[in-house]
């Protein structure tokens, strides 16, 4: 694509984000998308582009009442709103169309409307891994902290910290499910889910959605709020195994993904006021800044322990509270991208005083996929 | 006999040699004909340099325990706590595995530790690959 050309000029969550046994999860889509249309000042029929993950985009237009003439069905996990993003800003650049709605509805505490996840027993996972006992996230995405640990000596203490602090972000968050702080002994003595991993540890599981509107940069102006400029974007996929991934201490798809959206934005780590990277489990955090390069191999757990990820650190992460604390329906990605948009704004909550440039960096799946998407509040 | 209501492999013309040697007590890994690299899961080219002539041949079963989580919470077929664990193969490739006579504790899951793989029947037609502490 050409980058620097296309821009947020809507952007929303679901009026109300946690326990929502009144909405089914399509209409958790068409709930964030009606307030992401009123937020943009848009009607349904300004838009010709649709993309979506989980839910297709012809259920989702059809439903909102958009005709397109550009989909994208995109749905590998959780950061398939990130590469929504990447796919909408080249489709705008290259004129195949103008205005693109994004959008991803989740009912993953009340389990209305959702279609069922299951793996089927002919697939490899269902045949080389499922035969041994695993139960969806919390049994696979934490596979291959041990390795990590014992790799780069880090400590049950210091991720424990990611936890704690995503807390500290999250008690200036109203929106956040959990703000009540939290200590390394509380995260350590919380009930045990998968060894090392303890609940919390673990990201919540609420239902909410959020969308996204996006345009050509040299018609943002002509919006109602101020916009969002894409200044990079980045994606990649390696494996739908966690068993099979080729470094248990490094992501593949986040080494693609990452620095093909730095180069794209042509900005290094200094630039960098803002950072959301989709913590499903507490290691997140950790592979992300590692494998974006905002420090060493095997810093990263020292890095958060001293806080420098932390209210009034050097590098302010997951500022709406993360996955851990804020919410997370199932498909995180879109929630990362709407705090990403509200610090661009101006509007976050716990808002980064001047914040220019904000990078976000989603995982789908068990280390399956990824989609960085770097942002900035003035024009390219 | 494993407990019948654990999660059943439905065996693929591509992955049908593999479980054909598990019953048969092997491990069965297949071998690139072309660039000799040895991979997993099965499938009838090399995903290293794509040629299409590859060997089927039996592993030697040794391995190193490469990362793992205990499972806490209940899963049909399975008694909570239990290691889910990812076996580092001597010939190179990785599998998911659970192990076996060995106490599902951190003490006792050392990473690294050496492993030899154990057959164990879930019913008439699949047997399951686990691996178990080496005797030495």
């Amino acid at each position: 694509m050409t980058p620097k050309t296309v821009a947020i000029v809507g952007a929303a969550e679901t009026t109300r984000l946690g326990v929502i046994p009144d909405m089914s999860q399509i209409q958790l889509h068409a709930d964030a998308a009606l307030n992401a249309m009123a937020d943009a000042g848009l009607k349904p029929s300004d838009i010709d582009g649709v993309a979506t993950a989980v839910e297709t985009p012809q259920q989702i237009a059809h439903y909102l009442g958009i005709t397109p003439s550009w989909v994208d069905g995109t749905s590998v996990g959780g950061c398939s709103f990130m590469i929504h993003v990447r796919h909408a800003a080249a489709a705008i650049a290259s004129g195949l169309c103008k205005t693109v709605l994004i959008t991803h509805g989740e009912s993953g505490r009340s389990q209305v409307g959702r279609p069922p996840r299951a793996v089927p027993p002919s697939s490899l996972a269902g045949q080389f891994e499922q035969p041994f006992g695993p139960m969806g996230p919390p049994s696979l995405f934490p596979i291959p902290v041990l390795r990590y640990m014992k790799t780069y000596g880090v400590t049950h203490e210091q991720i424990a910290m990611v936890s704690v602090v995503q807390r500290e972000w999250a008690g200036r968050n109203p929106r956040a499910t959990f703000r009540d702080p939290i200590t390394v002994e509380d995260v350590l003595n919380s009930r045990m889910i998968a060894y090392p991993f303890r609940l919390l540890q673990c990201c919540l599981v609420t239902d909410g959605g959020g969308a996204l509107i996006l345009t050509a940069a040299d018609r943002a102006k002509d919006f109602p709020r101020k916009p969002v400029y894409i200044l990079g974007t980045g994606e990649s996929v390696e494996t739908p195994m966690v068993s099979q991934m080729e470094d248990f201490t490094t992501s593949r798809a986040f080494r693609v993904a990452g620095p093909t959206a730095f180069r794209e934005a042509g900005i290094s780590h200094a630039d960098v006021d803002h950072l959301m990277i989709y913590d499903a489990f507490a290691h997140l955090p950790l592979y992300g800044l590692e494998d974006l390069g905002f420090v060493p191999r095997g810093e990263a757990g020292r890095f958060i322990a001293d806080r420098n990820t932390a209210p009034g650190g050097k590098l302010p992460v997951n500022t709406n509270g993360g996955g851990l604390s804020y919410m997370h329906s199932g498909m995180y990605g879109m929630y990362a991208l709407q705090e990403s948009v509200r610090q661009m704004r101006g509007i976050a909550p716990a808002q980064i005083p001047g914040a220019r440039i904000s990078v976000c960096h989603g995982v789908g799946g068990m280390f399956a996929a990824s989609g960085t998407i770097i942002f900035g509040n003035e024009a390219p | 006999m494993l407990d019948p209501a654990r999660a059943r492999p439905q065996p693929t013309p591509e992955t049908r040699h593999f479980w054909e040697g598990t019953k048969a007590g092997e491990l069965r890994l297949q071998r690139c004909d072309a660039c000799a690299k040895v991979y997993f899961p099965p499938r009838p080219f090399c995903p290293g340099c794509a040629s299409r002539q590859v060997s089927v041949f039996p592993a030697s079963g040794r391995g190193t325990l490469y990362s793992y989580v205990i499972h806490h919470r209940k899963v049909p077929g399975f008694t909570p706590p239990y290691a889910i664990a990812v076996v580092q193969l001597a010939e190179g490739p990785r599998m998911m595995s659970n192990i076996v006579d060995c106490p599902q504790t951190p003490e006792a899951l050392e990473l690294d530790m050496e492993l030899e793989v154990a057959f164990e029947k879930l019913d008439d037609d699949i047997t399951l690959p686990f691996f178990r502490p080496a005797k030495g």
